[in-house]
């Protein structure tokens, strides 16, 4: 059994309608550590030591959060800058997170198709998530394709319900090592392994 | 009376309710049927211990029903009459109406008059306030669905008497010899012989004193009590106003319980609330105690002996008409069948009203006493039956439906503060005004008259009132409230309230404000929740504004502060367990605060020590270039 740590930030969760759904009841499955970093860390003042231990003591890490300006909301930034110490995340002594898997859940307001050359947005999700796919390659960890609720803007209460049931299949998937990596790492999303068999 | 017979009085009826009560306790039955056994036993058909006095007993303990409806009247918030308009009108109106009109109906079948119907019938629509609520309070159930139901109906029916006792005069019926009413609160009053529409003016005219008295002069006047600081002269100025109000609605032969319930409503806006609710309260305790001896004792067991059936056939059809209409108002308002049975046996009785209008009635000859004292009798029998319907259908009819109501989270009905702010000067109002922008709204103590005063000119409202005294947190919902912030200025006090709190309200959550760190350590040890030092916040803001002027950077700065002050709360609890020694205290404080000075400078000058190194290069360089600069 792997364990996982998903590393939510939401700046204005008490607005949230989707992420809460998503993140509901996740804290209550086992083998699962829900960490609010903007419940745990208000000031912004993370506390590396702790940061580091959590880590350590868990597989996989999964970044969960709304995708602001094709990046991460700013205490995952300070996460990224504090906690990935040179000598410890990486560098010929850091081996602190090899062999570890990562990815993001994301969500956001365009749909899929705005995320392509011709689209409004000039560049695919995996493209603009380069820097955190560079940040795994970096840090010698294994890195998975996103986890992507699109089009957040129109979105029915019914497809989120389903989103919801597909996260947590993936979940229970990558908990138990029941999904098959190689199918996984042909896909762009992590979505699709269950959408389009 | 002398005084030996004074004593002896006293005596009896003390020993009879330290007797029947705590034995009908014990068996289940509640206190209300415990004070009126006791009553039935020591009065005079019993015992005898009391006898025609028992009249006397009886208007004089009529009092606690006086003082409980000014209580009523003082936690009417007129923003809780608003929530609950639908059920007090609805629900209340509906019932008061058709049980009148019903019982009018019965009336007028069995041969009366309609107006003596019409009198009859109001009368009886009417339900007994005091063993209602003191029944529902004691079985937990005043704060759930039925309760607040049947509270509301209550509220219908006391704001209704004033129009029934306004109606009656005009019910009088010519040919009926007026009898010499010798209730207490219709001696001859000076307004007899009065016209009625003088009455009626005379009435009003009284009503808008009570009013505009309470919302001008009861203020200031209490203000001056306060700041003489005597616990005692408040108490005696409360019974005083409560007393004064009765006089004054008696004198003009009205309902000395409807003037107080209307002083009630005007005095729930003032800032002496709570300071006042909880100095009447156990008087009306005891009165009212006192008043169900009376009930007891008064019921005319002669009357009953000589024409049972009447009497009992009576009694059943008030309850069964009163039950009836209740439950089936209550189906139309959509209430569960558990909740509407707790409700509907409720409220199936006679009301005390009934006593007040009854003789009202005989003395406008709408009623001839013949025909009032076996009602007052019913009335009485009703009451006592109460306790008995609500066990009966507790014990026997709820257990087959098998649910059980549980009580609602913050409802209609509570109060919608589920904070209390104890200290309103700067430090507790800005924690206020904090709160208050953020949509949650305190319930505010202070115990400084002139700053009440000053706070309620800025619209705040703040209740005059010392936290550190049980009875008055609990005035201020205490029992319900989530959380207490303590932000008195007294160290002393803040200790004082700590105590009290941990004593009578164990689960309630408390932050306090404290002056000092020996005040801190004394304050965990008594097991406040969380301590926040006064000082703390705004003395390292004023270090970081020195750092800034110094040239330091300013994030740098101020996460110096941040860190700084994380250490120092993580210190004050492990010193809170050795701070009565003052060596050792010395020693661990000193160790602690070198040590943070030690680890915040080594991090400004050794690079390798800092917990920032993500934001320092000098490893990376090492590592995968080469230092030029």
């Amino acid at each position: 059994m792997k364990k996982i740590l998903i590393l939510f930030a939401h700046p204005a969760f008490q607005k949230s309608r989707i992420n809460k759904i998503l993140i509901q009841g996740l804290d209550d499955i086992e083998g699962i550590t829900l960490h609010d970093l903007y419940q745990a860390y208000p000031e912004m003042d993370i506390d590396i030591e702790s940061e580091q231990r959590l880590v350590d003591a868990h597989d996989i890490v999964i970044f969960h959060h709304p995708f602001y300006w094709y990046s991460t909301p700013a205490i995952l930034k300070e996460w990224q800058d504090l906690v990935l110490k040179h000598g410890w995340a990486y560098g010929h002594e850091g081996k602190n997170l090899k062999g570890k898997f990562i990815f993001q859940v994301l969500t956001a307001g365009g749909e899929r198709m705005a995320y392509c050359q011709q689209g409004y947005n000039k560049f695919t999700i995996r493209q603009l998530l380069s820097p955190f796919e560079q940040m795994a390659n970096l840090c010698k960890m294994n890195y998975l394709p996103p986890f992507v609720v699109h089009g957040t803007h129109s979105i029915t209460m019914q497809e989120v319900l389903e989103h919801k049931t597909t996260y947590l299949e993936l979940l229970a998937g990558l908990r138990d090592e029941t999904i098959n990596l190689d199918d996984l790492a042909n896909r762009e999303y992590f979505n699709d392994y269950f959408t389009q068999k | 009376m002398e005084q030996g017979g004074f004593f002896f009085q006293a005596l009896v009826y003390l020993a009879a309710a330290v007797i029947a009560v705590p034995v009908a306790k014990k068996l289940g039955l509640g206190s209300v049927l415990g004070y009126l056994i006791a009553g039935i036993i020591i009065g005079p058909f019993l015992f005898g211990f009391i006898g025609e006095e028992g009249q006397d007993v009886m208007h004089f303990a009529e009092f606690g029903v006086v003082m409980m409806l000014f209580l009523v009247g003082l936690e009417l918030q007129p923003s809780m009459i608003w929530k609950l308009r639908k059920s007090i009108f609805g629900l209340g109106g509906f019932q008061t109406g058709i049980t009148a009109a019903i019982i009018m109906g019965i009336a007028i079948i069995m041969g009366f008059a309609w107006q003596t119907g019409m009198a009859i019938g109001l009368t009886f629509a009417l339900s007994s306030t005091a063993i209602v609520i003191q029944s529902l309070n004691e079985k937990g159930l005043m704060k759930t669905e039925a309760g607040q139901n049947a509270f509301s109906v209550l509220l219908f029916q006391d704001i209704a008497v004033i129009p029934i006792l306004a109606i009656l005069p005009y019910l009088a019926i010519k040919g009926l010899v007026p009898e010499t009413a010798d209730a207490a609160h219709h001696a001859t009053t000076w307004v007899d012989g009065w016209p009625i529409w003088g009455k009626s003016l005379l009435t009003l005219g009284v009503i808008s004193t009570i009013v505009f008295a309470g919302k001008y002069l009861i203020s200031p006047a209490f203000r001056l009590i306060a700041k003489a600081d005597l616990r005692e002269l408040f108490t005696i100025a409360a019974l005083l106003l409560v007393i004064s109000t009765a006089a004054l609605m008696t004198m003009i032969g009205l309902s000395p319980a409807l003037g107080t319930f209307v002083a009630g409503v005007v005095l729930a806006q003032s800032e002496y609330r709570h300071e006042l609710e909880t100095d009447i309260e156990p008087f009306k305790g005891l009165l009212l105690g006192l008043f169900f001896i009376a009930v007891g004792a008064s019921i005319d067991f002669h009357l009953i002996a000589e024409s049972p059936k009447i009497i009992f056939g009576l009694v059943a059809i008030l309850i069964t008409v009163k039950f009836v209409v209740l439950f089936v108002i209550g189906y139309f308002f959509k209430m569960g069948l558990d909740k509407n049975l707790i409700f509907s046996f409720s409220l199936a009785q006679g009301g005390e009203f009934a006593f007040v209008l009854l003789s009202f009635a005989t003395s406008n000859s709408i009623l001839s006493s013949d025909v009032a004292n076996p009602l007052i009798a019913v009335v009485a029998i009703s009451m006592a039956l109460t306790p008995l319907l609500m066990l009966f259908n507790e014990k026997l009819i709820q257990p087959r439906f098998g649910t059980k109501e549980s009580v609602k989270e913050a409802d209609e009905m509570q109060e919608d503060k589920k904070v209390i702010i104890a200290g309103f000067g700067r430090y507790g109002s800005t924690i206020g005004r904090f709160l208050q922008t953020n949509g949650v709204y305190a319930t505010y103590l202070d115990i400084d008259p002139d700053n009440v005063d000053l706070l309620r000119k800025f619209g705040l409202k703040v209740f005059y009132g010392d936290a550190s005294r049980h009875d008055l947190l609990n005035a201020a919902g205490a029992a319900e409230a989530d959380l207490l912030i303590i932000a008195v200025d007294d160290p002393e006090k803040t200790k004082e309230i700590v105590a009290v709190v941990k004593k009578h309200y164990p689960k309630l959550k408390m932050i306090v404000r404290s002056q000092s760190f020996f005040g801190a350590y004394s304050l965990i040890e008594q097991g406040a929740d969380r301590i926040q030092l006064e000082f703390l916040d705004s003395a390292l803001r004023m270090g970081t504004d020195a750092l800034c002027n110094l040239g330091h950077r300013r994030h740098e700065s101020f996460r110096a502060s941040k860190t700084y002050r994380k250490n120092v709360e993580k210190f004050i609890p492990e010193l809170s367990e050795v701070w009565q020694d003052r060596s050792l205290l010395i020693s661990e404080a000193k160790k602690r605060m070198q040590f943070l000075e030690k680890s915040m400078l080594q991090e400004k000058e050794d690079f390798h020590k800092e917990k920032d190194i993500g934001w320092d290069a000098s490893d990376i360089i090492k590592e995968f270039g080469e230092d030029k600069i």
